[in-house]
């Protein structure tokens, strides 16, 4: 009472700041609600369709609940003489690939780790620029003369070798990390007490690169299972085409695309990826190296 | 004490090591682009004589493709799809989320990432099918969202469609990198400018902004690489209506691939390797100041 007979000129100022304070504290909140709210729509509403419709007996191009419930689209899914043998032709050409990038990446990233090499700084240095620089994209042309010339078009052998030269690189930039973070000590150790090199390599250097060598084969796999372009110009065999390639033919080839085909097939396709990328993520996180992207 | 080559390996064994590696990048990533920059110098095509017997016709191809307003309107497209996908719409959208997360905890913000991190995830060719869908004419979803309207998006407005699509498709690297970028911050820095009484842009334009400078740049160098080179919009709209979403690496595409124009696509691909090179020498200049 006091208080505000001595002070009644500043009082009314300080209510007015007070509630101007609570009105900007909540169009803020309002302004961050509506902002979340546009932005997970955005995010969400795109993807809703690859929920619904697999599910759905008569989909259509909206994303809706399924009118008439159903799993029979996956079952018709062996209908297609394409659709399943497809998804082999990505197993296979993901498996090869990373069994080639793996095999070349990781004695080289143990070298370049491990070993003064003359000009090595400059190596990585030209490594780290060619890979970033030379993307399928922008070699298509020479990438697909190359692979004409060598009489590996329409092989699955051409494109395993192409996206390896693409991945293997990057491959060695991450695992070179993993094999410098590995302490020196331990191969010094049992070279002392009289191990050779093959046994070093198989028993303490391989166990220690263990989840660097999981990390690359997974992201070969999901590289090489999300590629179009390359098996797209390489491949012309629609029994050799990986699933990237059959369903982007399932919605161009002329006449009526079939929606319960797509929508079954697509979320087929995609789950492995989104699964795998979970899974590395959860066990070792977001790490990013520069220059890499499929 | 420590003896350089108690290790597994001497430098005979480590060439012996390197050699796979080096050789499939060799034959598979550095020959095709010195090639390219051969190529374009020729009149190579896949049929008729000049299969046979290509000419060097030198910077014919070039001279050419910068005489020819499809190729002007190809770059300018790419300009504009990289500045509004990955630097405004990719970068923007991924800092804002970074910064709203930074503090946020809960299942909504976790639901949210997850969405965005899948959108990055799923294939391309699934993807684009997914916009093709959204943004049909008579039964997209945004359309019905709209109120059943009947807006030809992919129509009347397909750069800037591929834009919003882009943006949607790689929002998530960015925001994962400027999520990391940001946990790197002190928090003791955002408190007491908070107690200091600074307004939250306060604290994100004098103390988050000029810290993580370098991972903004990184981020921006990465994915205007990655952008320029994008494939992914000729799977939604083919590099049309009209040449209006014709990016290089379509009109590489169809020039060299379609047409079979081999030199002519080579001398464009050289251009855009070039445009990939400043980039990337930017970026390892970036990555060199810093370590």
């Amino acid at each position: 009472m006091d208080r505000d007979r001595l002070a009644p000129t500043v009082a009314p100022n300080r209510e007015r700041s007070e509630s101007d304070l609570l009105v900007r504290r909540l169009l803020r909140r309002i302004g961050f609600y509506l902002f979340v709210v546009i932005v997970g729509a955005y995010f969400a509403l795109p993807m809703l369709w690859l929920v619904f419709a697999p599910f759905d007996a008569h989909p259509t191009l909206v994303a809706a609940p399924p009118s008439s419930f159903t799993l029979g689209n996956f079952p018709d899914l062996l209908k297609d003489p394409n659709a399943l043998p497809s998804l082999a032709n990505s197993v296979v050409l993901a498996v090869a690939t990373m069994v080639l990038v793996v095999a070349a990446a990781a004695p080289a990233a143990y070298a370049l780790s491990r070993v003064r090499i003359p000009g090595r700084d400059l190596l990585l240095y030209v490594l780290l620029l060619f890979s970033s620089v030379v993307t399928g994209t922008a070699a298509m042309v020479p990438l697909f003369l190359l692979v004409f010339d060598l009489g590996l078009i329409n092989t699955q052998m051409g494109v395993v070798l192409v996206l390896a030269g693409g991945l293997i690189p990057a491959g060695i930039f991450i695992l070179k990390d993993f094999v410098d973070s590995m302490p020196k000590s331990y191969e010094e150790s049992a070279r002392v007490c009289g191990a050779g090199s093959l046994q070093i390599l198989r028993d303490i250097v391989l166990p220690y690169a263990r989840p660097g060598l999981a990390v690359i084969a997974v992201w070969v796999v999901v590289n090489v299972w999300s590629n179009f372009l390359i098996p797209f110009i390489l491949l012309r065999d629609p029994g050799l085409l990986p699933a990237a390639v059959v369903i982007y033919n399932f919605y161009t080839e002329g006449g009526q695309a079939n929606l319960r085909l797509i929508s079954s097939f697509g979320l087929l396709y995609s789950i492995p990826v989104v699964a795998m990328y979970l899974f590395v993520n959860r066990r070792y996180g977001f790490r990013f190296y520069g220059g890499i992207k499929g | 004490m420590s003896d350089p080559n108690a290790t597994a390996l001497r430098t005979r064994g480590a060439v012996a090591f390197l050699t796979p590696a080096l050789l499939l990048i060799a034959v598979f990533l550095v020959f095709p682009a010195l090639w390219t920059l051969y190529l374009g110098l020729t009149d190579y095509r896949l049929t008729g004589i000049q299969a046979a017997y290509p000419h060097v016709i030198g910077l014919n191809n070039y001279t050419a493709a910068l005489g020819d307003p499809a190729f002007a309107n190809s770059l300018w497209v790419t300009l504009l799809y990289v500045l509004g996908s990955a630097v405004i719409g990719q970068a923007g959208l991924g800092f804002a989320l970074a910064w709203i997360f930074r503090r946020w905890r809960g299942p909504a913000r976790n639901a949210l990432e997850v969405l965005v991190i899948t959108a990055w995830i799923i294939p391309s060719s699934v993807v684009a099918f997914l916009w093709i869908a959204f943004l049909d004419t008579r039964q997209g979803t945004l359309n019905a969202a709209l109120g059943n309207a009947a807006i030809p998006w992919l129509f009347s407005w397909p750069l800037l469609s591929i834009i919003v699509f882009n943006t949607w498709r790689g929002t998530a690297f960015s925001m994962l990198l400027f999520g990391g970028a940001l946990n790197t911050l002190p928090p003791s820095h955002l408190e007491t400018a908070r107690l200091a009484g600074a307004s939250s842009w306060q604290q994100l334009r004098d103390i988050a902004l000029p810290t993580i400078r370098g991972h903004i740049l990184t981020n921006l160098l990465l994915i205007s690489l990655w952008t320029f080179n994008d494939f992914t919009p000729y799977l939604i709209t083919a590099g049309g209506p009209n040449f209006a979403t014709d990016t290089l690496p379509v009109y590489i595409f169809r020039n060299a691939l379609i047409n079979f124009q081999l030199g002519y696509g080579a001398a464009i691909s050289a251009i855009l390797l070039g445009i990939n090179l400043v980039i990337a020498l930017i970026y390892m200049r970036l990555l060199r100041a810093r370590s």
